[in-house]
């Protein structure tokens, strides 16, 4: 990379650089370079199978690549952190497949998800402080499920648990939020409203989406980051990605 | 932290636990024989065994009920604690075996052997046995989960290697050169801290204390289940992965479970022993350890009060059908697995529960106080 781009690696809050996954010989990610500025909104798009959720295996310590740097914050090498670790250092995950805990409450998803010691003897004598109640109420708020708060999460419907696993996500106050396509599924305001509050979201903590919905991406207004067989092929706004050539070969042509 | 963890169904069944461990004692030793209302001596021993069963399928609901691990070996944490209690039983033997050897059980002295071994050191005393009943699966089940869980060995590749531990170390037992008394195992037990142990009175107070013992195992439990660890367990019964992205370490937590839970089954077992009056290595057999797991789910998994119910609703037709048709034991339990994983889905709590879906979250733990 250039010597620009190597000279973020400690002003960035995430920076990838040179990183490459093989799997079974198939390159899912190739010499990827990537960088996340603190408090920044930032969508990634890219064909099905581009390596957008391999990408955010890497960052978050499930899947370790074969080569590059993943450097969190400037300091810390995310290569050798695990699930757990990624998590305490501030990066929060939302899967494309909405994952809430089915059999716990609205409310007790929350509570898991809060920002607290995540030790087992700590949470042997947890008790539930008064901030941390009057947190839950206000996350209940923000994803609108306040109506919902005592029903088993199993029991809401699809955009419902995408948005209990937006406030999940809030609650553990993490520095980076990465989400993956939070919109699949979702009814056309529902998406439009996730859209305002990825945005609202963002500043406060740096926001990564991955989406294909074009209409979402327009609506998030951010810097685009286009993937095509785990590698970038274009950066910028959508309106500058959009023109490049390549890209709309191999994805907005189609 | 106790008060909030019970609630009413747990009352309920403490509540009734504590009339049974009251009645048998009195109608077995209050009221004269061939008086209505008598008790015999073996149905009180009986009973107690059913009450160290019950124990151990709470301890199973632990982990596999509330963090999803099917343990196909629990068996084998049970027998270990059985053995321990059985060592000092027959330390406390003495002179009085056969052979009148003051230090070595009957069955070293007939396998020639002129020293105790090092692992027999201390069990002539009460207290470091009882220890061992708990220490000594505790710390198996440490070690085994430490690697199993690290290495994120789940499901039902968990359940196979927890079966091949239980397998395994019946096979060891079975050696006669393991120093545990090999194909026979451990058995004319005498007395126990000096109450003999064929008396009445003993007895009854081994009944008692099996019942302390669940109670104590049951509230244990609840106090881990009503808990935000509680909470975590169930996370990662349901969604693992989703657990470990909150930054939650899940094999902390299972170990951590899978070891309280291994030594609640050792206590189950060190009073199991001086109940029925042998151990012996047919108590790791897998099948011992697929009942348990039948017992759990035909009570109602993930309930704690369900599987203390299945096991003596299993232990009790065990005792009944073997009695009446020895060779068919094995085929009612297989059908009753069939049947329960069929036509109820979550056990005998779940029929008798008609509140919904099942809850995993306690409804005390950590509700907030409304102002
Ligand atoms: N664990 C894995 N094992 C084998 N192949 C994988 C694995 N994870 C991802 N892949 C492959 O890597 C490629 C990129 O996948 P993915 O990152 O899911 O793409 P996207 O999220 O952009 O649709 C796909 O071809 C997928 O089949
Ligand atoms: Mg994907």
């Amino acid at each position: 990379m250039s010597p620009s781009f190597s000279g973020r690696a400690t002003s960035a809050l995430l920076y990838i650089d040179g990183v490459s996954k093989t799997f079974d010989g198939f390159r899912a990610i190739n010499s990827l370079s990537f960088i996340v500025d603190p408090g920044e909104l930032h969508a990634v798009i890219g064909p099905n199978g581009a390596g957008k959720t391999t990408m955010m295996d890497i960052i978050t310590g499930k899947t370790r690549p074969d080569a590059g740097t993943v450097l969190w914050d400037g300091r810390v090498d995310l290569t050798h952190v695990d699930e757990a670790g990624s998590a305490r250092l501030g990066i929060g995950r939302k899967f494309q497949k909405p994952t809430v805990f089915e059999t716990h409450t609205v409310e007790d998803n929350l509570l898991l998800a809060l920002n607290a010691d995540r030790g087992v003897f700590a949470t042997l004598m947890a008790r539930l402080t008064s901030a941390q109640a009057t947190r839950i109420d206000e996350l209940l708020a923000l994803v609108r499920l306040e109506d919902r708060r005592h029903d088993l999460a199993g029991g809401l419907s699809h955009g419902q648990k995408q948005w209990l696993e937006i406030g999940m996500l809030l609650a553990q106050d993490p520095k980076l939020l990465l989400v993956d396509e939070p919109a699949a599924g979702m009814t056309d305001e529902e998406t439009m409203r996730t859209a305002q509050l990825l945005r609202a979201i963002a500043g406060d903590h740096a926001v990564v989406v991955v989406e294909h919905d074009m209409e979402f991406v327009k609506a998030l207004d951010c810097r685009v980051t286009v993937l095509h067989q785990g590698t970038v092929l274009a950066d910028g706004s959508l309106a500058h990605v959009s023109a490049v050539p390549e890209v709309i070969d191999v994805y907005l042509g189609r | 932290m106790i008060l909030r963890a019970l609630d009413r169904r747990s009352w309920i069944f403490l509540g009734l636990l504590f009339i049974v461990v009251v009645a048998v004692p009195v109608a077995n030793l209050a009221l004269e024989p061939g008086s209505a209302g008598h008790l015999p001596s073996f149905a009180v021993s009986l009973f107690g065994k059913y009450l160290c069963y019950a124990l151990l399928a709470v301890a199973l609901d632990l982990v596999w009920g509330y963090c999803g691990i099917l343990s196909l070996g629990h068996g084998a944490f049970f027998a270990l604690g059985g053995y321990a209690m059985g060592m000092h039983l027959m330390r406390e033997i003495g002179p009085r075996g056969v052979y009148g050897d003051p230090v070595l059980p009957d069955f070293m002295v007939f396998l020639n052997w002129d020293a105790l071994p090092w692992f027999w050191y201390g069990f002539d005393m009460f207290w470091f046995a009882l220890a061992m009943t708990m220490i000594v699966p505790g710390l198996l089940a440490f070690v085994f989960g430490w690697l199993a869980f690290r290495s994120r060995v789940t499901g039902v590749y968990l359940s196979i290697i927890t079966q091949a531990l239980t397998y395994a170390l019946m096979l060891a037992f079975f050696r006669n050169e393991m120093g545990f008394g090999g194909n026979n195992g451990l058995t004319d037990f005498k007395d126990v801290l000096g109450f003999d142990l064929q008396s009445d009175a003993t007895r009854a107070g081994l009944f008692v204390l099996s019942g302390l013992a669940l109670a104590a195992g049951f509230i244990l439990c609840r106090v881990i289940v009503t808990s935000k660890a509680g909470k975590v367990l169930v996370a990662v019964r349901d969604a693992e992965s989703r657990t470990r992205f909150l930054g939650y370490r899940v094999e902390s937590y299972k170990l951590f479970v899978f070891t309280v839970s291994a030594m609640l089954a050792g206590l189950a077992g060190a009073l199991y022993t001086p109940q029925v009056g042998i151990i012996n290595p047919s108590e790791f057999s897998p099948a011992n350890s697929i009942e348990i797991v039948i017992m759990v789910a035909l009570g109602g998994r993930g309930t704690l009060v369900g599987a203390a119910l299945g096991a003596i609703v299993v232990g009790a037709a065990n005792t009944l059908l073997t009695g009446w048709f020895p060779d068919f034991w094995l085929f009612v339990l297989g059908g009753l697995f069939v049947a329960v994983t069929l036509f109820m889905p979550r056990g005998i709590l779940g029929v008798l529960d008609r509140r919904g879906p099942m809850r995993g979250g306690a409804p005390v733990g950590l509700r907030r106080k409304e102002a």
